[in-house]
């Protein structure tokens, strides 16, 4: 079951500083209690967003010349930490089709790209000219291609990296698998056969 | 004889079905673990697309993240964690999944019950919705963490689209100072190679300092692999891996076995395997170890000072400064002595028998510091039965503990345990991060169980070995 095929994400961007940005903080353990994933958006970064009090701590997602982004930029090991999927799912549903980060968590890549909200790698030096432009020009249109492996800001452009299996995936609509595990049933079965209970309990 | 191999290669090798269009692997797991937290959306996709459970003896299910721990009276005051045990209830009944429910006498972290029930076996890819599965490869199994999609995956097809990871054996050598644990030694590790370190490997912990590690230990430093950025960690089958499963109510028996200790033996790493990378570290050098900061590489020797922002490389200046802010923190000043409100002893790393067992011989006698809260938290209900049967609960409530539940608890603060405002918590557990704890402000210090015991009584960060009166041995 071919998904939609993501070849680009072209939109505003905002820039989140900080490197090793754990999914505790992308969102926060309270917003774990629920059995879908709806109404996720709205537990974003909560806590580096507003106090305790609930006022805003002005976070760049709260600055209105950023309101829209589509791309959130941020630094290395972005996604750290806990495997909870509601971490991409509330970037996703805040709006977001992509981020660009130095490294990511490694399952939290995993998770994202399921959804299809595309991640990609550029060096330091380009996230930080990233961040610095954005914050210059918050209007400024970034494209995230995927197919090219680049990030274009106005009339600058970086390279970007995407493990091949994620561009691939994204490129031709394959970014959530379960369609083609599906279509594997059948050797799956085969293979629990062949190694029996061993292995398994 | 064929090309030597890993441990990782040949489980993954085994385990790889076919190759998807993408140039992934699909690969059948063949143990799934699920708890309430990560699982009900995934049941929820199930439904939406029609789809049935394909191999439901493959998955067992028990609830642990917010499960409270100071009262098991259902129905529990807090309605959406009450709702969410209900629905992973009604989910297993539905499915056919075997549940270790709060009735069970079975009920834990899902990281304890999966080696207690001797469902974690050598050679065996192990899921579960949940970053700390890596604490199942000290088993010499590939466990790691999944997402709720993939936990819908698993559950609709018993596979997993993965690629493979490069490999990185981490040699552990030599001896370890007295006072120096399981936890110092991953600590120091993930402080040596940083929390990115481990991206794109596995980590296979070797040398003699693991070979003489118990299981418990062995999974104490496995369930930290991820900290360090690595997906799954594992220690290679030995004697003290078969001893410590047989007899386990899922453990293979008689002929069965036999048959199933030679398999797993065969698949401990070849000598002269090929390994993508090789940490060598001696085990003299390691130090009883503490975090500073909020993330679990930000770490330093109980004997050393919080780091200035000035003295760090350039590119870590911006995170130890959010680190030391956070904190509240001088910087330069020394860890020790730093004041404690909390102490937490518990998780899926540090809330086995033996962690609470080499804690009560140092606090014997002793009383927890008037103005510190300390919490003592077994991991699951076969910890806590075994505690209670040798009196250790009886050492920690005199000391002053509350003696708790088996859960997660304020390891993440999902149940009513939770820090107040900015209370500085000396923790047994993995995470660090800001808000962990369930207090947007509050701090967090990891370190080993007898730590946390000397900081319980001390009321600070302190040196356990110097509360104790623990010979520091010379090394020769
Ligand atoms: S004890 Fe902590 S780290 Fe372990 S499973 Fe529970 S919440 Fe996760």
């Amino acid at each position: 079951m071919a998904l939609e095929q993501i070849r680009e994400v072209r939109g505003h961007g905002v820039p989140v500083p900080g490197d090793d940005i754990d999914t505790d903080r992308i969102i926060p353990a309270r917003y774990l209690k629920c059995v879908t994933f709806d109404g996720l958006g709205e537990g974003l970064f909560y806590d580096e967003r507003f106090g305790e009090d609930g006022a805003p701590k002005g976070h760049p997602l709260d600055d209105p010349r950023y309101a829209g982004a589509t791309v959130l930029v941020s630094g290395s090991n972005f996604g750290c930490g806990s495997s909870r999927e509601h971490a991409p799912q509330s970037i996703a549903r805040a709006g977001f089709g992509a981020v660009v980060a130095e490294s990511f968590g490694e399952i939290f890549f995993g998770n994202a790209t399921t959804l299809g909200l595309v991640c990609v790698a550029v060096s330091p030096e380009a996230r930080r000219a990233l961040s610095e432009a954005l914050r210059r020009d918050p209007a400024l249109e970034i494209v995230v291609d995927v197919d090219g492996k680049q990030v274009r800001a106005g009339d600058r452009v970086f390279e970007a990296s995407i493990p091949e299996s994620a561009r691939e995936a994204l490129l031709a609509g394959y970014w959530d698998p379960l369609g083609e595990l599906l279509e594997g049933v059948g050797d799956v079965k085969a293979a629990a056969e062949r190694l029996g209970r061993a292995g398994a309990v | 004889m064929s090309q030597p191999k890993s441990l990782y290669q040949k489980v993954w090798q085994e385990h790889a079905v076919r190759t998807l269009r993408n140039g992934q692997t699909q690969l059948l797991i063949d143990t799934h673990l699920i708890h309430e937290v990560t699982s009900p959306q995934a049941f929820g996709m199930l439904r939406d697309r029609g789809l049935e459970v394909l191999m439901p003896e493959r998955t067992f299910a028990t609830v642990d993240h917010i499960v409270p721990t100071h009262t098991r009276v259902e129905p529990f005051e807090d309605a959406l964690a009450d709702e969410m045990i209900r629905e992973l209830r009604r989910n297993c009944a539905e499915h056919g999944i075997r549940f270790f429910d709060l009735d069970s006498g079975n009920q834990g972290i899902v990281h304890m019950v999966g080696p207690e029930q001797g469902i974690t076996q050598p050679g065996a890819t192990i899921a579960c919705g949940d970053s700390h599965t890596s604490t199942h490869g000290a088993f010499g199994a590939i466990a790691f963490g999944i997402g709720t999609s993939q936990v819908r995956d698993v559950l609709a097809t018993q596979t997993l689209a993965m690629s493979e990871l490069k490999v990185r054996r981490i040699k552990v050598t030599g001896r370890l100072h007295p006072g120096v644990y399981a936890k110092d030694v991953i600590l120091h590790i993930i402080r040596t190679l940083g929390v990115k370190g481990g991206l794109g490997y596995a980590y296979e912990y070797g040398g003699n300092v693991f070979e003489r590690m118990s299981m418990e230990e062995r999974m104490t430093v496995c369930n930290m692999s991820i900290e360090g950025g690595a997906r799954c960690g594992y220690v290679n089958p030995d004697a003290a891996t078969f001893a410590y499963l047989k007899g386990r109510p899922f453990a293979p028996e008689g002929a069965a076995w036999d048959e199933a200790v030679s398999r797993w033996s065969s698949l401990a790493s070849d000598p002269g395997c090929r390994y993508d990378d090789v940490v060598s570290i001696r085990g003299e050098e390691i130090p009883p170890t503490v975090t500073w900061g909020i993330n679990p590489g930000q770490a330093i020797s109980i004997e050393q000072n919080v780091p200035t922002v000035d003295g760090v490389p350039e590119s870590e200046r911006d995170g130890v400064a959010e680190a030391l802010a956070h904190m509240k923190l001088t910087p330069g000043a020394p860890i020790k002595g730093t004041k404690v409100d909390v102490a937490f002893f518990g998780s899926c790393t540090n809330g086995r028998v033996s962690d609470f067992i080499e804690a009560a011989r140092y606090l014997e006698g002793r009383r927890v510091h008037p103005g510190v809260k300390a919490i003592a938290v077994p991991g699951s209900q076969h910890v806590k039965a075994e505690c209670e049967q040798r009196g250790i609960d009886k050492v920690f409530e005199a000391a002053g503990f509350e003696w708790r539940d088996a859960g997660c608890s304020m390891c993440l603060a999902m149940n009513p345990d939770k820090l107040v405002g900015d209370q500085l918590c000396a923790s047994t557990s993995n995470r660090n991060f800001k808000g962990r704890q369930g207090s947007p402000t509050g701090r967090t210090v990891l370190m080993s169980p007898v730590m946390v015991a000397a900081a319980a009584v001390t009321g600070e960060v302190s040196d356990a070995r110097e509360v104790f009166g623990v010979a520091r041995e010379a090394v020769a």
